[in-house]
């Protein structure tokens, strides 16, 4: 049974919500400008009701069940996050309001830039950008602009490891970087010697994710950030894989000079189906002048009888905006909520428990499939979906077999670096029992590969949709409902 | 907090693993680095941190305690009860991007009713699946236009009256691109004629918005004309509510339309989580940047939808791709489609109008003051400037006090506009509401 489209759905003649008649005199619409035709749907609003609600009943969800996918931290979602998001306090907030009347916001953000920079162990925090990929951008345009002050104009290199995720080069291409691409060694890391012919005074900086795509702390990140720093450049550090790291060390430390949180990932914001996301960015003291304007400071000292007034400061060498009004609040909200909730001594358990449980899991299943970087994992690993002896199986299939399962399957076919790669991150948030149940779905679909393959290249079987004509919606490109249909329903 | 291990479970599953203990975990990490205290306040119960965000909440004053004349970018509208119903659907908003089509058809049909709406009301053949705000959105079209000319074009023209924070984020977006932008510059009362000699063969891209930051609405014709008859493109910036009551860029020739999506069911929330609309031609679908839903069908025969194109996207092209946008908004796409589809053509319509007839009674009331008069007599959907007897910051000051939350003071980022206010008027103003705000600005003009 296929739920049709809105545009389907609509009936001639039908309302949903109604608004108030006008209180005051009607004025003149101008008739050269006005809008003739207006092709939307006609609803009621228990059809919208309806419609989205069964829509919704087609989607998997953490709420329902595991969703390891790798690299994107699908960890439960605290539902208290929900509540005060949207206490009226917050949610009813113009972004544009004299900052006497928000200083309770303005409070909230202060505090998260401040815990930020405790947890990443960095002097300075944005909360601007959107996602991961726009704090990318405004770090690498952060590093951008730390050379140009300095005159150094020649270092437009960046150097990203093979392992890395794609908005790295994407980022650097977008910062008018020149992207070189460096092999990661036999142990996951970053191949030092590789590094080392790039370190020169065209190096811009080296864009690092650590623990990287393959789950594996970079054993070498001491020396490979002293190698980028002794030439000159910078270290950008991705911060999608911070849930292994909180309370364990700070990278900061390990000399990353600037890097994106996820709050979407790490401090349990929801993903949405694809956002909003959030992607502060955090770095060392001497680009706290570069950060993007504004950031949110005590602009008036406090004493015994009067709180501290917060408000907006321009940094000095700032690079500027990258995101209208002050990004995404309401995410804020929720990471402050979480970060308060665990504490120090809770925000160490959660890394703790998220590597303890990639580690048990990677000790269930390594005997059934290929791990091709045999270490002590962080947070996530990687397996390859792939056995000499069972050729027609593919990554895929055993993705689309765990749906059979009732499971969400792991991120697959990235890094690019593992053939056929199963990129599997439980997160804290699964229990021993949860664990243990994917495992031996894992184990099974591992046997059926060898013994009735048919069962995965056909799979999945009991999904609304089964597998989908990808070429078809390329070739013909249906991006949306025939306007014309509604058009001709409207008129 | 949210980890459910007991002491029973963490010992089967060290040993499982075969190490003794948790901290073995971590060997790879610098000895020296490991485990630092993180300086945080203790932990909360649930129960304890909801009365700490309620305290930090309650000192905020919000636009139900004051009364909002607040617009330049972000709107105070009415949000039905069913759109925040449905967004809390946690098979909505606990779900990833839909990579998996299988078990994400939910998503992936919503967001392809949000593409289909966003088409039919931008006027423009297909849209994407959202960036992540209207400024975000602009900086988008403006790498879509570069690559189109394969660079070769480098000039984009930028109308003074797009948003400043847009115009700010385009030029942040940009500062490892040769790209030379004009315009910012021109007489702000000069109107859309005013760019045209900005437009030649190097000319990749004109940004013009839809209402204006001022407010005002412009026929657009004859500048797409000028535009197209140079070989560039016209991105237009709009408010979607308004394209309930004006003609749609599409309309007009526009190539590219971008908005920001929060007054279509989106709470202010304090200036974000927003909306990136982007709407385009069938001819430029390729080169748009951001997600996209297509139609297809599965191999059981039913019609069903998949992320298409995917070859245009960063994980695919690295370095190539035009855009590195990854997570976009998909949460606020969806309430808009829920918020379109609530109102509908008729409600989308009534509450345009609403907005329309609000504003314009409070600038002809307001203007009828001493002192006050409109900045510009173009036509206006919501939104106006008004010159006023005294400087704006002063005036809202006054307004505060009478719990009333004035304009934006256009001085901010006009120098030499100090007096002129922006104000909008939606249907969350009531005639008293508005009655109010003139009687206070009256005061301001006699002292
Ligand atoms: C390693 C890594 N880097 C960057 C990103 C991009 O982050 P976002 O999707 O928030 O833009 C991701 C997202 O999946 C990622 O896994």
């Amino acid at each position: 049974m296929t739920e049709p489209l809105l545009c389907e759905l609509s009936v001639p003649g039908r309302r949903g919500v109604r608004f108030p008649q006008p209180d005051v005199p009607l004025a003149e619409l101008p008739k050269e400008l006005a809008r003739q035709h207006f092709p939307m749907p006609e609803l009621s609003e228990v059809d919208v009701v309806r419609h989205f609600t069964r829509l919704s009943k087609l989607n998997y969800c953490i709420d329902e069940g595991m969703y390891p996918l790798g690299s994107c931290t699908m960890k439960y979602n605290p539902k208290i996050n929900e509540e005060t998001a949207r206490l009226p306090g917050f949610a009813n907030l113009h972004p544009l309001q004299p900052i006497e009347t928000v200083q309770g916001a303005l409070i909230l953000m202060y505090e998260l830039q401040e815990m930020l920079k405790e947890i990443g162990g960095f002097a300075g925090v944005t909360l601007q950008p959107a996602a991961g990929a726009q704090g990318e951008l405004t770090g690498v345009l952060i590093i951008r602009a730390y050379h140009k002050s300095r005159g150094d104009l020649q270092r437009t290199k960046v150097l990203i490891p093979d392992s890395a995720h794609g908005t790295n080069p994407a980022t650097s291409a977008m910062s008018g970087m020149q992207v070189v691409e460096i092999p990661s060694d036999a142990r996951g890391n970053v191949d030092l010697n590789a590094l080392r012919q790039h370190c020169d005074n065209t190096l811009a900086g080296l864009m690092l994710t650590n623990p990287n795509t393959l789950g594996l702390f970079d054993e070498n990140v001491l020396e490979a950030a002293r190698l980028v720093h002794e030439a000159g450049g910078l270290v950008y550090g991705d911060g999608a894989n911070l849930n292994a790291l909180m309370g364990i060390v700070r990278p900061g430390e390990l000399g990353i000079d600037v890097m994106h949180f996820n709050l979407h990932k790490t401090f349990s914001t929801p993903h949405g189906g694809g956002g909003p996301g959030s992607g502060p960015v955090g770095v060392a003291a001497h680009l706290v002048d570069f950060l993007p304007a504004p950031i949110v400071d005590i602009i008036e000292e406090g004493d015994e009888e009067t709180a501290p007034l917060y408000g907006f400061v321009t940094p000095p060498k700032t690079i500027g905006r990258v995101k209208s009004f002050l990004g995404q609040f309401g995410m804020m909200v929720r990471a402050y909520t979480y970060i308060r909730m665990n504490g120090p001594d809770g925000l160490r358990a959660v890394s703790e428990a998220a590597v303890l449980n990639a580690n048990y899991l990677l000790s269930k299943l390594r005997d059934y499939y290929h791990l091709p970087y045999d270490r002590i994992c962080m947070h996530e690993f990687v397996l390859e979906g792939v056995w000499p002896d069972a050729p027609e199986v593919h990554a895929l299939d055993i993705a689309k077999r765990m749906m059979d399962y009732g499971l969400h399957p792991p991120t697959n076919y990235f890094p690019l670096i593992v053939h056929e790669a199963l990129m599997i991150e439980p997160t804290e948030t699964e229990s021993k029992q949860s664990l243990d149940n994917f495992a031996d779905v894992m184990i099974k679909i591992a046997e059926e590969a060898h013994t009735q393959p048919e069962l995965l290249k056909s799979a999945p079987h009991i999904t609304p949709v089964g597998r989908l004509d990808e070429v078809k919606a390329a070739k013909e490109l249906v991006l949306c409902c025939g306007v014309g249909a509604l058009e001709a329903e409207a008129a | 907090m949210f980890v459910p291990h007991t002491v029973d479970d963490r010992e089967a599953m060290l040993q499982a693993i075969g190490v003794k203990r948790l901290e073995d975990l971590f060997q790879d990490v610098p000895a020296q680095h490991r485990f630092p205290q993180l300086d945080l306040p203790p932990a909360l119960t649930e129960m304890e941190a909801l009365q700490e965000l309620r305290e930090i909440a309650s000192v905020n004053e919000t636009t139900q305690d004051l009364v909002c004349f607040l617009g330049a970018g972000a709107y105070n509208h009415y949000v039905p009860a069913a759109v925040d119903s449905i967004l809390r659907r946690g098979e909505f908003y606990t779900a990833y991007t839909p990579y998996q089509p299988e078990v994400s058809q939910g998503t992936l049909q919503a967001i392809f009713d949000y593409q289909s709406l966003i088409a039919a009301l931008t006027g423009m053949d297909v849209s994407n699946a959202s960036h992540y705000d209207g400024a975000t959105a602009v900086a988008e079209a403006v790498s879509m236009a570069y690559a189109n000319f394969r660079g070769k074009r480098a000039k984009v023209v930028l109308s003074p009256a797009l948003h400043p924070q847009y115009r700010q984020v385009v030029h942040t977006y940009n500062l490892g691109t040769p790209i030379q932008f004009v315009g910012e510059d021109l007489d702000l009362q000069a109107g859309p004629e005013a760019l045209l000699p900005y437009i030649d063969n190097n000319t990749a891209l004109v940004i013009v918005q839809y209402p204006d930051f001022f407010g005002r609405i412009y026929d657009y014709t004859k500048l797409a004309e000028a535009v197209h008859a140079a070989g560039a493109l016209l991105s237009v910036a709009v408010n979607p509510l308004a394209l309930a009551i004006f003609a749609p860029p599409g309309q007009f020739g526009a190539d590219i339309v971008t908005g920001e999506g929060q007054p279509l069911g989106i709470p202010l929330s304090y200036g974000g989580p927003y909306l990136g609309i982007f709407a385009t031609k069938q001819e430029y679908v390729r080169k748009m940047a951001g997600r996209l839903v297509g139609e297809t069908v599965d191999n059981r025969g039913q019609r069903a939808y998949v992320l298409t194109l995917t070859a245009r996207e960063q994980h695919i092209r690295r370095e190539k791709a035009t855009s590195n946008i990854c997570t976009n908004q998909g949460l606020m796409a969806l309430a808009s489609t829920v918020y379109m589809s609530l109102l509908g053509k008729e409600g989308l319509r009534e509450v345009a109008e609403l907005n329309y007839h609000k504003a314009h009674y409070a600038a002809q009331q307001i203007t009828a003051l001493p002192g006050y008069s409109l900045w510009s007599n173009a036509p206006f959907f919501n939104e106006f400037a008004v010159r006023c007897p005294k400087p704006v910051s002063e005036i809202n000051a006054h307004l505060l006090d009478h719990d009333i939350l004035g304009g934006y003071e256009l001085g901010q980022d006009y120098p030499g506009m100090e007096n002129v206010m922006l104000v909008a008027v939606t249907e969350m103003n009531s005639r008293e509401d508005i009655d109010l705000l003139v009687d206070v600005l009256s005061e301001v003009s006699h002292d």
